[in-house]
């Protein structure tokens, strides 16, 4: 089940978890994260949609969260600790985020969005969504394996 | 807000999402491999740290708001603005369908990139377009059922 042993997992998912829970206790919002991207696109789009309040309101804050999460990642890198190659093929990243970035949008949140704070309010609906990525994606990979892709 | 208080906000944003991403890199899972790997049952990680991550939220979601008033600098504890309906069930699947393609999500596709995984660029301009396609897209509907 854990070839590769469970300590990093659990200490980085509490680092995670600590980082989500500081913007709660300071901010008072929750850390999804997929917003962002259409509270970015807020800055050059001009149609009503993406001018609504709720990303005009936002796009700062969502903004440096995302900085934050990149530097997070720069300062992994340097720390020293263990870096693993990744090899996915360009496709795969081009057809899965374009899939990713709308299906997010359309389903109000990801897996930080609806995963960490949607199951840390009990809400039922987020509960629903996060079977639904996990079912799916299950499958997909499933079904991708098969076709030898 | 006030003026001190708007930087500590930033500063607490900025530390929050640096804390984030870090986590997602000690748990490799700003690698695609270890989502695909969870997908295919190889190594059930991804359950692990969900886990963690979500035990330490629920204690603080759930006791803060009914211990305290407000947040530390002011601001009120939000709830997810968040209606399950069949159109946001039917998003639920599609991010199941990219997410199962190439084992990316939103948050480890930023992290991923600042620890040097430069191919992440092109999952990111994946999720920026497909944000950009479901904005345009949702006007449009819109203006149709009206």
């Amino acid at each position: 089940m854990f070839p590769n042993g469970i300590s990093h997992y659990a200490i980085g998912g509490m680092v995670m978890g600590i980082g989500v829970a500081l913007l709660y206790a300071t901010t008072g919002r929750p850390g999804g994260v997929s917003t962002f991207f259409s509270t970015a696109w807020s800055w050059v789009v001009r149609t009503p949609f993406f001018r609504q309040t709720a990303f005009l309101d936002t796009r700062r804050w969502r903004f440096i969260y995302a900085l934050g999460l990149l530097l997070g990642g720069l300062l992994y890198l340097y720390s020293g600790l263990p870096v693993a190659l990744s090899h996915v093929p360009a496709w795969k990243l081009a057809l899965g985020g374009l899939l990713i970035g709308f299906g997010a949008r359309l389903g109000g949140g990801c897996t930080s969005g609806h995963g960490i704070c949607g199951l840390a309010s009990l809400s039922a609906g987020s509960l629903v969504m996060v079977c639904t990525f996990l079912a799916v994606a299950i499958a997909t990979n499933w079904a991708f394996r098969m076709l030898g892709l | 807000m006030a003026k001190g208080s708007a930087f500590l906000d930033t500063v607490g944003t900025l530390v929050a999402g640096l804390l984030f991403g870090f986590g997602l890199a000690v748990s490799t899972m700003i690698r695609p491999e270890s989502v695909l790997d969870f997908l295919s049952f190889d190594d059930l990680g991804l359950l692990l740290v969900l886990f963690s991550a979500v035990a330490i939220n629920l204690l603080v979601y759930q006791l803060l708001p009914r211990i305290f008033d407000k947040s530390l600098l002011g601001g009120a504890f939000q709830q997810r603005p968040f209606q399950l309906d069949r159109s946001s069930w039917f998003g639920g699947g599609i991010f199941g369908l990219g997410w199962g393609i190439c084992g990316v999500c939103p948050g480890p596709a930023i992290a991923g990139l600042g620890a040097g995984n430069l191919d992440l660029l092109i999952a990111l301009a994946g999720i920026f377009a497909g944000a950009l396609l479901h904005g345009l897209w949702a006007a449009r509907r819109q203006s149709m059922s009206t």
